[in-house]
């Protein structure tokens, strides 16, 4: 069976080598930088919002049982229901029964990547529901059969000749490749499903813990229609996702516009406390909120990586990571993409199993530079290779380093090496390009500089020696 | 490992307690404690560093006016009820409307009155077909505030007549009043908090723009689901 | 004043007139440049690899060795963020804190030195070229060096300084990654050397040789004109 770690390489050699898709990216993305560029720099200061932002997010994380007992109380008191799941299993269930309980006949989703996490839409639709994903992006998702791309931007690496081509497969449409026409056509395709359906599933931005409500940032309107017209609003938010105050959300909307797609603000922002209340004119009769822990508790225990749990998904590091651009977000063969992905899902699921996504990384740093909460990203899959190694060292690598040390604490024995490395190189040729080539994956596409044939430390000794 | 159904409030207990025993140890911090102003206020802090607004009313509508044009929000002041009216009767001729929604709000009913009497209403206050509303060509809302800072409409089920109304009809129209006006995010968030001390509405929502998506290529367009188009009309 | 070089293995191996190239420049400016033979290696590859007690023994031998060192001037900017940021994790409650602490406080990437330490932005160089800057990413965004190269750069006589698209981009070296990751490493590879290629210069020119190393590899097998990388140190000299 192949692991984890070997199907990210085969993925990785197949779409680093897929040139025309690195370019659609490369270009998505190169628009993204400009238009942030741009909203940022309006900032008075953006470096002293992110402190503010990063301070506010250590608050409620380091406090979290406080703000989610808050947050429960003042929910419940308007009549909504809160569910706390320790995993996904349990979740599904939760929804799966309710489902169930109330017959609902038909679901409209919006944006939740924590059921994708859990795998929801599969269970719903084993247990005969009907589930239709709302938001653009997953909705031409959906209809390809694949996992979202990029957790902000689920069909980034797409052309709209692929969209008009898919639409016109999975819904009849007429043929087309025009952005406008295309989203007309889902537009019209989910106008009854809003309409028809019973039951409306989101995930959630934001938990506010002083007002009991939950906050849904997004730029269609899905969402809205979603949780406005069925009976039944069901959220699944991870349980990271508290804010103390409501005022919070004054910096963290723009925020978390800026870093993601650099918009002052996403085009709706949403609080929601609790279903209908007596006097209003619509809303669900039901809203419950199922709290998702699914290892976040386990995230939470690691003190060094604590801050990890404070990420707003806003999707900045992905944007910028040289990795994802280049591997594209089905590489990662996993829920969240990118280097904050690579930073949590080995404590999501198994150090061992996913340590090589915090291993595919040159450790640039630019995700801890483009991060809106300051997320130490980069150090943190840093600390994730020396936990690795601390639980489990891999034979090879451990008599490496063993006898790099022991090289290295012998200047003689070093200084030997570096003299020896020219006559090396002599030999190189030989084996060059060949499976004996000791630095074939360098070689391969890169040229090998040539040894010097006099080490500088043997310039600095012979010039002492003119000296004296 | 599934089955917790015996509780309605889940693995509540076990969830709380695993939290508390990982915040056992304290989380280093990576970032700067910045100084807090005199005022204490939270969103005082904020404004610091959001971006500038002007002080004055003035400034301020010509902020959301440019803002308004960046985001393709249709962005007019009237001088009364009866040139609100002349507004919307015009865009109702020009995309020949059949059908407005509403909701009871003085200001909005005002303007409401005055329309042709061909343009068919659907007060949605006392309960609405679903597919009433959706038939309807536009509608017509108030709403709790305009920030200048974003451009963007604060609405609640209370000030704008419910959730679907302002999001379901493909044009959606507020009306507004100057001294609706604030500066920014922060100064919205104090007006609801001082306006709803008793409970607030169960909806609230900033909207900034007309619908929209990038989805497709990073290619703008506008009406993915919400409203193709938002007028904003000022009032004295 | 005296100043103590560290030189990283490979600069030694692989590029000793990058070394050979900051004594003269040093020399020139006046000052006494002091080179402790003992040196071997920071510890990085194995300290990126996660391998943090094999790295710590390295790093505690390096640390002895420049303790009596009046300023150190690394002539890298990874191995130079090993000294001044990484040594403080390694050695964290450790016995050797301190004096980690100590040679973090006085160690200078070389531009960095040169440009805040000495306050010399013009060492009096010449060199005829179109030229422009890769940003190696540890030392810009670990050790924060942005505008000193660029200020040096642009004193010196008969040089065009020219902006690439990418120049913050990481070049893909990241150490053993390029081995581990050839596929990901080559793709950075080629976005960065296309937007070198694409800024019309003759010359790329960075203050960290591993990127040198990364780079010139690609440029050499793929770039269809030819251009030559150099370390900022190699242009400095120059008269």
């Amino acid at each position: 069976m192949t692991t984890s770690a070997t199907q990210f390489q085969i993925d990785a050699d197949r779409t680093t080598a897929d040139e025309p898709r690195r370019a659609a990216v490369r270009s998505a993305l190169g628009n993204y930088k400009v238009a942030r560029d741009k909203t940022e720099s309006a900032f008075a200061s953006w470096q002293h919002a992110r402190d503010a932002a990063a301070a506010i997010k250590y608050e409620g994380v380091n406090h979290l049982d406080h703000y989610l007992k808050e947050f429960e109380e003042k929910f419940t008191a308007r009549g909504g229901k809160v569910f706390w799941a320790s995993n996904g299993a349990q979740a599904r269930d939760y929804i799966l029964n309710l489902a169930r309980e109330r017959r609902v006949k038909s679901i409209v989703k919006s944006k939740a990547m924590t059921s994708e996490e859990i795998h929801l839409n599969d269970a719903l639709e084993k247990d005969g529901y009907h589930v239709v994903e709302s938001d653009l992006g997953e909705f031409i998702q959906q209809l390809k059969g694949e996992a979202p791309y990029h957790f902000v931007f689920p069909c980034m690496h797409l052309k709209r000749e692929e969209i008009g081509a898919l639409f016109q497969r999975k819904l009849g449409s007429e043929k087309t490749d025009s952005p406008e026409e295309l989203t007309m056509i889902a537009r019209r395709a989910l106008r009854q499903h809003y309409l028809n359906a019973d039951m409306g599933i989101s995930g959630g931005n934001f938990i506010v813990a002083e007002t009991g409500m939950i906050s849904i940032t997004e730029n269609e309107g899905n969402a809205r229609l979603a949780t406005a017209l069925p009976k039944i609003h069901v959220a699944l938010v991870g349980i990271e996702k508290v804010v103390p105050r409501l005022a919070d959300l004054a910096l963290l909307l723009p925020m978390l516009a800026t870093a993601g797609t650099g918009q002052q603000l996403t085009c709706y922002n949403s609080m929601y406390g609790g279903p209908r209340q007596p006097g209003e004119i619509d809303g669900p009769e039901e809203f419950h909120v199922v709290l998702l822990d699914n290892h976040r508790t386990r995230l939470l225990a690691d003190a060094e990586q604590r801050d990890a749990l404070h990420c707003i998904r806003c999707g900045a590091c992905l944007n910028v990571c040289p990795i994802f651009k280049n591997i594209g977000g089905h590489s990662y063969g996993t829920t969240y993409q990118g280097p904050i992905g690579s930073v949590i899902t080995p404590h999501f699921r198994g150090l061992q199993d996913w340590k090589h996504l915090s291993g595919a990384s040159s450790l640039c740093g630019a995700c801890t530079e483009a991060c809106p909460v300051k997320i130490d990203i980069h150090h943190h899959l840093l600390q994730n290779r020396r936990n690795a190694v601390a639980e489990k060292k891999v034979w090879w690598e451990r008599w490496l380093w063993a006898g790099f040390r022991e090289l290295m604490k012998r200047p003689w024995a070093y200084q030997m090496a570096i003299r020896l490395a020219p006559l090396g190189q002599v030999f190189h040729p030989l084996v060059l390009g060949t499976s004996l080539d000791p630095v074939e994956p360098w070689t391969k596409t890169r040229d090998f500089p040539e040894a010097a044939t006099k080490p500088f430390h043997d310039w600095w000794r012979d010039r002492k020696g003119v000296r004296k | 490992m599934s089955h917790s159904n015996s509780s309605p409030s889940g693995d509540r207990e076990a969830v709380l307690s695993r939290i508390a025993e990982a915040l056992r140890e304290e989380a280093p911090r990576h970032y700067e404690t910045l100084e807090k102003p005199a005022s204490n206020s939270v969103t005082a802090a904020f404004r610091e560093w959001l971006p500038a607004v002007g002080k004055t009313r003035k400034d301020q509508i010509a902020l959301f006016t440019k803002q308004s044009g960046n985001l393709k929000t249709e962005f007019a002041e009237c001088t009364s009820a009866t040139a609100a009216a002349k507004e919307i009767a015009a865009l109702a001729k020009k995309f020949k409307w059949k059908n407005i929604a509403l909701h009871t709000n003085e200001l909005v009913e005002s303007i409401a009155d005055k329309l042709p009497e061909k343009l068919g209403t659907l007060k949605v206050d006392d309960g609405y077909e679903k597919s009433a509303l959706e038939a309807c060509d536009a509608a017509i809302t108030g709403c709790e505030a305009l920030v200048a800072q974003t451009g963007s409409v604060c609405v609640t089920g209370a000030s704008s007549g419910g959730r679907a109304l302002s999001v379901l009809p493909p044009h959606h129209i507020v009306i507004a009043q100057k001294a609706q006006v604030v500066a920014d995010l922060p100064a919205a968030f104090e007006l609801l908090a001082q306006k709803y001390k008793r409970g607030y509405p169960s909806f609230i929502s900033f909207i900034t723009g007309p619908s929209r998506t990038g989805d497709i290529e990073r290619i703008l367009v506008l009406g993915a689901h919400g409203p193709k188009k938002l007028t904003v009309l000022l009032l004295p | 004043m005296r100043v103590t070089l560290f030189i990283p293995c490979f600069i030694d191996s692989l590029y000793p007139k990058v070394a050979m190239s900051i004594v003269q420049i040093l020399e020139r400016l006046g000052h006494e440049v002091i080179y402790p033979e003992g040196q071997t290696c920071c510890g990085q590859p194995p300290f990126n690899s996660g391998y943090w007690d094999e790295a710590r023994d390295v790093a505690a031998r390096q640390i002895s060795v420049f303790r009596d060192a009046e300023v150190v001037v690394s002539a890298s900017g990874s191995c130079g963020a090993m000294f001044k940021k990484f040594y403080l994790e390694l050695f964290h409650g450790r016995p050797q804190e301190a004096e980690a602490k100590a040679l973090s406080a006085k160690t200078y990437e070389f531009s960095e030195f040169l440009v805040e330490k000495l306050g010399v932005k013009d060492v009096g160089a010449r060199f005829d070229g179109k030229v422009t800057f890769h940003d190696g990413c540890h030392g810009l965004r670990e050790l924060g060096t942005k505008a000193a190269p660029r200020e040096l750069l642009r004193a010196v006589k008969g040089l065009e300084l020219v902006e690439m698209g990418e120049a913050e981009s990481c070049c893909g070296f990241g150490g053993m990654f390029a081995v581990k990751y050839p596929q990901i490493s080559t793709a950075m590879a080629e976005v960065k050397c296309n937007s070198i290629i694409d800024a019309g210069v003759e010359y790329v020119v960075s203050n960290d040789s591993s990127c040198l190393m990364q780079i010139q590899g690609y440029l050499s097998r793929h770039s269809p004109r030819v251009i030559k990388s150099l370390h900022l140190a190699e242009v400095l000299v120059q008269q």
